[in-house]
């Protein structure tokens, strides 16, 4: 049989047959070990909470546009932002990008069938949508007013809301990160097809390796952190309570030993996408392979020792905080060495303005914004006056929304012919980035203002000299909600009505590229065998 | 493929599925080796957070744990210490005798690791029930009278915590082990086939590693 010969015959005379439509009806996708099957569920679980977390921060902005109590309580203006910020972190960012496309896009990239577990995978799902409900059946409940941090003792004494429900999901959702995580080093380390060398993974790999080693390491910390929290809560064992000899400060260094390197669980995808669509898009081979390759690690490394910066008002020792303020910098040299290393690949580039290509300009603009900002608030001294302002919420939304979520989008449409088999109208996707970077920075950048000038963070109402500033956030905030909705819409309308995609629609040279549009169930007919880079692109600069 | 296949049923040794997604029995049998010791990895730190925990408050409140910890049965933790140490060999001979094919050798070593499991944690039951009753519980249920020093309850708090999770390691244990015992009687496993015996077994010396950490600390140094 010439099937080997001319495998690019043998996909189209497949009889149409991909991981789309090999097997029919709801019961074939809940019992799925296929690793793109469930990359898809999770593509569709994160975004509805991100749409309902989304919901949420309209609400809240709603209530900033003028001082006063206009139509949320106080208690209710605690729930919400509390349930905007854990959905959007726990429910969210942290899973859609290795959960969503890490798992779709990694054993294609590496020419495996599937990743090493595949009924692991299937069991971090249900785990994660097991974690979603008892998170999410909060709203229905009591609520929840503690802020995404669960800080101690607010959260084991003095709330009355269900505070135990949310950790407990919280608690099962890191069981789902890590076996993510976990499946995803055994994949990468032992399923690579011959010739994908480690230094022939594409970047997002690197990105994703260095991710799955934050979940590995910081997420158990998370876990027994949470577990002291609900026994505190339940049973009064005083680890945490000042009362009984216990100390909340304790907590604090627990919560942020994981939710100082999450933070890089969330990022460090977005800058794996990254790297793949201004290399794809550039037609240009990437400059410093090895250097952005390596700064994910480092990034994930030094991510663990700086959680301290989020305790510089907590009572920490003068000593402590000059130690995690300097290390703190640190991490601005990795992060610098990648945009430079994104910002040369283009130079020389024949640079495609698709798309992908305008969310990472985006994303290189934005992301730039946040990490500068975030050093003055490694600084302890200024970070004395900009703790707890809005200062701080707009650095942390410049990188997290401006960053990984800005780079999430991107990496969707960069992926979505792949993953659907369908086009997106190329316009209707413009415009929707337009709106979502003209939304975001007058959101966010309006709100340095608001920082500097003293504006703190989680109240309901403030002085009557925030307002204009505030109402003008809240109508950045509109634009930015009808931009993401009408990425929503270009979507529905490519799955609806778009044209057929082909294998290979912005000429890359990763492996997820050689396959069909969308893959087979086995991704390729027969394991490839691997001869150049990822990014072997014949302009390699002027 | 073909190969994969081919090893599962060469030399007459039970079936064994090689998963599709795997080149060969090898590969398969690496990844899980892998997967296991990443597994191990955060269950390193799952129970760091707490020792963590011991050795801030053993610093603050010195006293009251050497004052808290002359409460515990250093007895009873040490025969706890003999039943886990002594499965830990029984589950490493196991893991030898199911590399070796030897099929009864592996159930009879599973058996006695099982009953040494259970032996722990009837020992842990009367030690938790004695303390019960003699109100040495953790944080706000600390009723117990004559303390000269005002913090073992914190000292409670950690023992409970610290001694519970261990106890439930050894329940999920048990567990594991009586599935790998069922299978093993059922012939599943051969010099070929052994990766679920070894991860249990390396899950097993896990929670019999903790506990070696847990006697010292708590029962001895307090």
């Amino acid at each position: 049989m010439s099937r080997a010969a001319t495998a690019d015959a043998v996909y189209d005379e497949s009889g149409g047959k991909n991981y789309i439509n090999a097997e029919k009806g709801v019961v074939s996708w809940l019992t799925t070990v296929d690793h793109k099957r469930i990359g898809l569920m999770y593509l569709v679980s994160t975004l509805t909470m991100f749409m309902i977390a989304g919901i949420f921060a309209l609400i809240l902005r709603i209530e900033l546009m003028k001082a006063g109590e206009d139509f949320l309580t106080p208690a209710m203006y605690n729930q919400a932002f509390t349930l905007h910020g854990a959905m959007m972190v726990f429910l969210f960012i942290i899973p859609a990008i290795p959960g969503g496309l890490g798992n779709f896009i990694l054993p294609i990239m590496i020419g495996a069938k599937d990743v090493a577990f595949p009924k692991l995978n299937l069991l971090s799902l249900y785990l994660y949508w097991t974690g979603s409900i008892f998170t999410a059946s909060s709203i229905v409940s009591t609520g929840l007013d503690t802020g995404w941090t669960f800080y101690v003792p607010y959260s084991t004494t003095v709330s009355q809301t269900s505070v135990i429900a949310v950790t407990f999901g919280a608690f099962i959702l890191g069981f789902s990160s890590i076996l993510t995580g976990l499946n995803f080093i055994v994949t990468i380390h032992k399923l690579r097809a011959p010739g994908v060398t480690w230094y022939r993974l594409p970047l997002m790999l690197w990105a994703i390796y260095a991710t799955s080693i934050v979940q590995i390491l910081a997420t158990p910390v998370l876990a027994i952190t949470l577990l002291l929290l609900i026994l505190e809560r339940a049973f009064q064992v005083g680890i945490f309570d000042p009362k009984l000899g216990g100390d909340p400060v304790l907590y604090q260094h627990f919560f942020w030993f994981y939710s100082h390197p999450a933070v890089y669980i969330m990022i460090l995808p977005g800058m794996g996408i990254i790297s793949d669509i201004i290399a794809v898009h550039s037609h240009r081979r990437i400059f410093g392979y090895k250097a952005i390759a390596f700064s994910s690690v480092a990034i994930a490394l030094v991510g663990f020792l700086v959680w301290g910066h989020h305790m510089f008002t907590s009572g920490q020792s003068e000593l402590a905080s000059t130690i995690f303020s300097f290390i703190t910098f640190f991490v601005a040299v990795p992060s610098g060495v990648k945009v430079f290393n994104w910002t040369s690949t283009m130079w020389g580039g024949s640079i495609a303005w698709s798309t992908p290509m305008l969310y990472a300009m985006s994303f290189l603009f934005l992301f730039t914004i946040g990490g500068l900002t975030g050093l003055p608030l490694a600084m302890v001294g200024l970070d004395l006056h900009l703790h707890d302002t809005y200062f701080v919420v707009a650095h942390f939304h410049y990188v997290m929304m401006g960053g990984a979520v800005i780079a999430f989008i991107g990496g969707l449409h960069h992926w979505w012919p792949k993953m659907t088999g369908r086009m997106y109208h190329e316009t209707p996707a413009k415009i929707a980035c337009a709106l979502i970077f003209v939304g975001f920075n007058m959101t966010f950048f309006t709100q340095f203002f608001l920082g500097t000038r003293g504006m703190p963070r989680r109240y309901h109402t403030y002085l009557d000299q925030f307002q204009p500033l505030h109402a003008f956030s809240t109508f950045g905030s509109w634009v930015l909600g009808a931009g993401l909705f009408l990425v929503l819409f270009t979507f529905i309308h490519s799955l609806l009505k778009g044209e057929r995609a082909p294998k290979n629609p912005w000429g890359g040279k990763s492996l997820e590229w050689e396959t069909s549009s969308p893959p087979p169930t086995e991704n390729f007919h027969r394991t490839p065998v691997v001869t150049h880079g990822p990014y072997d692109f014949a302009t390699t600069g002027k | 493929m073909m190969s994969a296949s081919t090893e599962a049923h060469e030399k007459g040794s039970p079936d064994f599925v090689v998963a599709h997604h795997f080149d060969s029995a090898d590969t398969q049998f690496d990844a899980g080796r892998l997967g296991i010791w990443l597994f191990l990895v955060t269950e390193v730190l799952f129970f760091g957070g707490l020792f963590c925990a011991f050795f801030i408050y053993r610093n603050w409140y010195f006293d009251s744990f050497v004052e808290a910890h002359h409460h515990l049965d250093k007895q009873m933790g040490a025969l706890n210490t003999v039943f886990l140490i002594t499965s830990s060999l029984t589950m490493a001979l196991a893991v030898r005798a199911a590399q070796r094919t030897k099929r009864s050798e592996t159930v009879n070593m599973l058996f006695v690791t099982f009953l040494l499991a259970g032996c722990f944690l009837v020992v842990k039951y009367f030690e938790y029930t004695h303390k019960i009753h003699d109100g040495l519980l953790p944080g706000a249920m600390f009723s117990a009278q004559g303390f000269a020093t005002q913090h073992a309850g914190v000292f409670f708090a950690i023992y409970f915590v610290m001694t519970g999770i261990h106890g439930l390691h050894v329940v999920i244990g048990m567990g594991l082990i009586l599935w790998i015992l069922i299978r093993a009687h059922r012939g599943d496993f051969s010099s070929r086939y052994y990766a679920p015996v070894e991860g249990v077994g390396l899950y097993w010396h896990l929670v019999d590693l903790i506990w070696i950490y847990l006697f010292p600390l708590l029962y001895l140094v307090g």
